[in-house]
Order: structure tokens, then C-alpha cells, then sequence
């Protein structure tokens, strides 16, 4: 039943091994040999050539009258036959007026003022702050602004801004500033460096003056005048660039209701402002005008509100002050200041030469013509431009500009005879003393909204551009017509008459 | 004949000092037939310059008055410019150029 099974073997092969060599496979790669050549090449001749004039044979021109002429009986009979239609056309030309002021208007040109640009800063306009000053740099191609506050008398310790933009960039953004410097105080006053266009030097209301360099990255504050006994102490009103005796070099003025002008020099590595002289103008001092009682209550210091230098006399100055005098004043003057001068380091002058007639109320802006040395414009509070000689008391003109203020009044850098001035009502008007009305030939509003201009600048560089700056806190550019730019052949004269008029 | 020649030689420089002695005259060319300056007070490019220049004018103005009206002919040119009265005195053989500036 039961038997022996003998189990045959079976023999499974294990086939692992080979199942895993199989999808082995080996490849191989190389990248081609680098080929490099070098050649070298250099020119190797050279050529010279000169030439040389021959030098002029004075009797080589006589023949060439000689040799050409068809023998002078012709050319005598010609000119004896025209001589009379000649001599009548030469005399009657120099006698004629037919062309006088007659100007042939080739080009095609613009008779519309109209805005270029509404230049904003968001930021400074989301905190309600006032453009408080425009500049062009002296290239013209770059504008700069400040943001601070003119409606607010108290110590503000607000932030506020330096913008500027190139509008001459492909990239121009009105509403994103090129560059924007953060500025610890409100700033008061900016004015270009004349030759350098990186130099911005700036007025703040905590009484520093500051130079800034733009074209610093990492800190653009190139000098500054720091807290002394000797700087301002209250806001500054007005900065300048003052070309001093050493060719090329400019100084800064300033001017604050502290009643003092200083000149300083910059010391750019120090990163300081050095005084080099003052001035104050103290109550006691100024020159007596007949006309003028002076009998301020308070202080003895005459608070400046606006000063403009004369480009003819580098000596001159003028200035305003919040009492509405308007002084001219030497940089030479001798006479020391009437004031203690303990603390300070260089003496006090008082440089006040002459006095004219004094405004109803302060005088927030004074321009000197660029055209006549006598000549300057000066406008404030009351409303009024007054247009003066330097040697009159009497205004030889007032033109009622506005309503309410004017912040300021400048000559247009072509035409002699027409200035622009920024009205507390929002407008500029822009005046022609050559036309007979005294209405102001142009006005330039931004429509509905009645935010006072606060200032303007006029481009030097291309004169048919003027900046106005805005309460509202915008800067429009606007480009003038083409009667606003050109200057007429007979302007210079009739300014010339104008400024020799005797006031009444 | 040789004393006749500079006789009226003369007479030609006594006319021309005549014009240019008038108020506020620059200068005088004289132009001959070819265009070629035959006299004058200025420098020699400037002369060159006139003389070519206003030779072209003066021609296209004498035909532009034929044109018009056959019978007329032209006898006097001016030109104000913005710094100079330009006058020209044409005739068939000579041209005469006087550049006045009349505000002096």
C-alpha cells in the first residue's frame, strides 16, 4: 500500500541576477576638444599732412577789380544813372518809422498759456501740507519744490519734504517725486545753487539753513548751520546764492524774522556753514525817511520777510520786513549793529543805506529787474505791486494785483517790461507795463479750486516754463504763450523810460 | 586815353563815397554781369556771399514783376531784414548792392 517515492529534484534557476544586468547599460559622453586661437592685430602706418595758406598778395585783389571790369565808362554811366534812386531810398530808410516795432512772426507759435504738468507729492498732500517754494536748477531741466506750512504761526515739528523732478526725463511721473529728502522741519525757502545743479541750499522754520547736494545718495545733506549763538533762531523767509569776491565761489544769505542777514560760506567738508558777516537791522538805525514815523511797539528788531539781491551792484541788497519797510542795504556798511553782541563771533552791522516808502502791511516778495539796474518790484500783504527806482522813495507804479495777498512777485527773465506774481486768491497774474491798461494781461487759475499760489519761479534756461506752487499742495508748470516770451525790439527803451519817470 | 581811364576811375569812387556816406551805410558791392563782385567795402567772403546770393534774388524778382505784367520791369529791390536794409540798384550789366542798418 505504502511504496518509496523517490522525489525527482527540480532545479529552479535563479534568473535575478541576470534579469538585473540586463537593463544595465553603460554610454559614454565627451564634449568636443576647446578650441582657442588668439590673434592680434595693430595698425602700423601712420600718415602726416599739413598745408599751409599762401600768404595774401595785397595786389592780387586789384586785379580782379581790373581784369573783370567792362571798361569804367559803363560802370560810370550805371552808377550815375542809380546814384539818386539810392540816395533817396538810404535817406528816406533813415528817416522812415514804417518798420518801427513792426516784428514779422515767422514761427509757429503758441498763443495759448497752458499747464504742462500738475507736479504732486501724495504723501506731503495727504498731511495737508503746502508747497512753501519752487526752484529751477540752473541746468532748467530739473525742478525742486518744498513742502511745509505758511498758515500756521506756531512751532511746528512736523516732517516735511524736497522733492524733485526732471522734466525734461522720459520717465517724468507727476505724482512720484525723482527724489524726496525727509526733512526734520518744515521748510520755508529753497533756492538753486546758479552754476551747480546738485546744490539746493533751503531756509527752515526752526531758523537752519541747509545745504543739500543731490546728487549724494547715501546723506544729501552737504552742510548745515547747526545751533549757534550766531544763526538764525527764528524761521528763515529767504535764502540767496551770493557769488563772493573769490572768482567762482558762491555764498549763501539768509534772512529771518529774527531781524538778522547773514552771509555764510559753505565748508562742505566739515559738512558746515560758516559765518562770514551779519548784519541787523535794528529799529533805532534805519536811515530816516520824512514820511515814515517809526514807532514800533515791542521789539527794536526789524523782522525780514523777503530780500532780493541786485544783479547790476554786488553790493546791494534790498529787504523787506514784517512792517512793511522796504530798506536798501550795502554788504560794505561799517556801522556796527546797536545791539549787545555777546556770543557772537563776528560783529553785528547795520547796512541799511536808504529807505522807501513803506507798505500797508508785510512785504512778502522783492524782485529786482534783470533788465534795468534801477528797476525792482516788491508786493505784499496789502495786495498791491509797487513798482520802484532804486533812487526814489515813491513807488513810480502800484498795480493792484489781487483781493488778498501776494506771495510773490517775480520779472519774467526775456521781456523787460512784464513780471508774474502769485495771488492769495489761487491765480498768477501776469502783468505788461508796455500795454496801456494796468490789468494784468494773462491770469493763470487752476479753475475751481481757490487754493492761494504760494510761489513761483520762472525757468531761466527755457523761459517759456513758470512753476506755481499751491497750497493745495501741487505744482503745476505752465508754458506761456509766445507774447508772454519774446521781447520786443523797442521794450529795453520803453522800460528805460518807465524807470526814469519821477514818482509824485 | 590812359589819363581818361583813371579820370573816370575817378568819378566811378566819388559816387560810391557819396552812398557811403550816408547814415548808417555798412557797406557797397558792386556786381558786374557775370556775378562777379567788381567793388567793394566789405571783406571777401562776405562779398562773395552777397553778391551770389542776392544776384540769384534779384533776377527771380525781375522775372517774377515780368511775369505778371510784361510791360513792367523791375527797377529797385529792398529787403528788410531783422539787423539790415539790404537795397539793390539792378541793370542788365551791373548790380548795385547797399546794406544800410537803419536804426543807427
Amino acid at each position: 500500500m505504502f511504496s518509496d517515492e523517490a522525489p525527482e529534484p527540480v532545479t529552479v534557476l535563479s534568473d535575478w541576477r541576470k534579469s538585473q544586468q540586463s537593463e544595465r547599460e553603460s554610454r559614454a559622453c565627451q564634449t568636443r576638444a576647446v578650441h582657442s586661437d588668439e590673434a592680434q592685430i595693430q595698425t602700423t602706418s601712420t600718415t602726416t599732412s599739413s598745408t599751409q595758406t599762401e600768404p595774401q598778395d595785397q595786389t592780387s585783389e586789384q586785379p580782379l577789380q581790373q581784369n573783370h571790369q567792362p571798361g569804367p565808362p559803363d560802370l560810370k554811366d550805371f552808377l550815375q544813372r542809380i546814384e539818386e534812386t539810392v540816395i533817396t531810398e538810404l535817406v528816406k530808410n533813415a528817416r522812415g518809422h514804417a518798420f518801427d516795432g513792426f516784428q514779422a512772426n515767422w514761427g509757429d507759435h503758441s498763443q495759448l498759456v497752458s499747464c504742462l504738468h500738475r507736479l504732486q507729492h501724495p504723501i506731503a498732500q495727504e498731511r495737508d501740507l503746502h508747497v512753501t517754494s519752487v526752484s529751477w536748477t540752473c541746468t532748467g531741466s530739473v525742478i525742486a519744490c518744498a513742502y511745509g506750512r505758511i498758515d500756521e504761526g506756531h512751532w511746528g515739528t512736523e516732517r516735511s519734504y524736497l522733492c524733485t523732478w526732471n522734466l525734461n526725463s522720459q520717465s517724468l511721473r507727476p505724482r512720484q517725486a525723482d527724489l524726496v529728502i525727509d526733512v526734520h522741519t518744515a521748510i520755508t525757502v529753497l533756492s538753486c545753487h546758479p552754476e551747480k545743479p546738485a546744490l539746493i541750499a533751503g531756509g527752515l522754520y526752526s531758523g537752519e539753513v541747509v545745504i543739500w547736494d543731490t546728487s549724494r545718495t547715501q546723506d544729501p545733506v552737504l552742510a548745515l548751520t547747526g545751533m549757534s549763538a550766531d544763526s538764525h533762531r527764528e524761521p528763515i523767509y529767504q535764502v540767496a546764492w551770493v557769488p563772493l569776491q573769490e572768482k567762482g565761489e558762491f555764498g549763501v544769505l539768509s534772512a529771518g524774522s529774527g531781524g538778522r542777514v547773514l552771509l555764510w560760506t559753505v565748508d562742505s567738508e566739515q559738512g558746515r556753514l560758516v559765518l562770514k558777516s551779519a548784519y541787523a537791522l535794528i529799529q533805532q538805525q534805519l536811515p530816516h525817511n520824512s514820511s515814515i514815523s517809526l514807532k514800533a511797539p515791542g521789539s527794536s528788531n526789524v523782522g525780514v520777510t523777503s530780500l532780493a539781491l541786485s544783479v547790476w551792484d554786488p553790493d546791494t541788497f534790498l529787504v523787506g520786513s514784517e512792517g512793511g519797510l522796504l530798506l536798501r542795504c550795502s554788504f560794505s556798511s561799517k556801522t556796527p549793529a546797536a545791539v549787545s553782541t555777546k556770543d557772537q563771533t563776528v560783529t553785528l552791522r547795520a547796512p541799511a543805506v536808504f529807505s522807501f516808502r513803506p507798505h500797508s502791511g508785510p512785504v512778502h516778495s522783492i524782485h529786482c529787474s534783470p533788465f534795468h539796474r534801477n528797476l525792482f518790484v516788491s508786493a505784499g500783504t496789502d495786495g498791491l505791486a509797487h513798482l520802484h527806482s532804486m533812487l526814489q522813495p515813491n513807488p513810480l507804479m502800484s498795480l493792484r494785483v489781487s483781493e488778498t495777498y501776494v506771495f510773490q512777485v517775480e520779472w519774467s527773465p526775456t521781456r523787460p517790461l512784464v513780471f508774474a506774481a502769485a495771488t492769495g486768491q489761487g491765480e498768477v497774474q501776469i502783468f505788461d507795463l508796455g500795454r496801456r491798461s494796468l490789468r494784468p494781461v494773462a491770469t493763470i487759475g487752476q479753475g475751481t479750486a481757490r487754493q492761494a499760489a504760494t510761489c513761483l519761479a520762472f525757468n531761466r534756461q527755457s523761459s517759456h516754463l513758470l512753476a506755481v506752487g499751491n497750497m493745495d499742495g501741487t505744482v503745476g508748470v505752465w508754458e506761456l504763450s509766445a507774447d508772454l516770451t519774446e521781447q520786443n525790439p523797442r521794450e529795453r527803451s520803453q522800460l528805460e523810460q518807465i524807470a526814469n519817470q519821477v514818482a509824485e | 586815353m590812359y589819363l581818361f581811364y583813371f579820370a573816370l576811375q575817378a568819378e566811378v569812387e566819388e559816387t560810391l563815397k557819396r552812398i557811403e556816406a550816408h547814415k548808417g551805410v555798412i557797406g557797397t558791392i558792386v556786381v558786374n554781369a557775370e556775378g562777379i563782385p567788381i567793388r567793394t567795402t566789405l571783406d571777401n567772403s562776405t562779398t562773395v556771399q552777397y553778391a551770389g546770393l542776392l544776384r540769384h534774388l534779384t533776377m527771380k524778382a525781375r522775372s517774377t514783376v515780368r511775369d505778371i505784367d510784361p510791360q513792367n520791369d523791375l527797377t529797385f529791390l529792398r529787403i528788410r531784414s531783422k539787423k539790415h536794409e539790404i537795397m539793390v540798384a539792378p541793370e542788365n550789366d551791373f548790380l548795385l548792392i547797399v546794406i544800410q542798418n537803419p536804426c543807427e
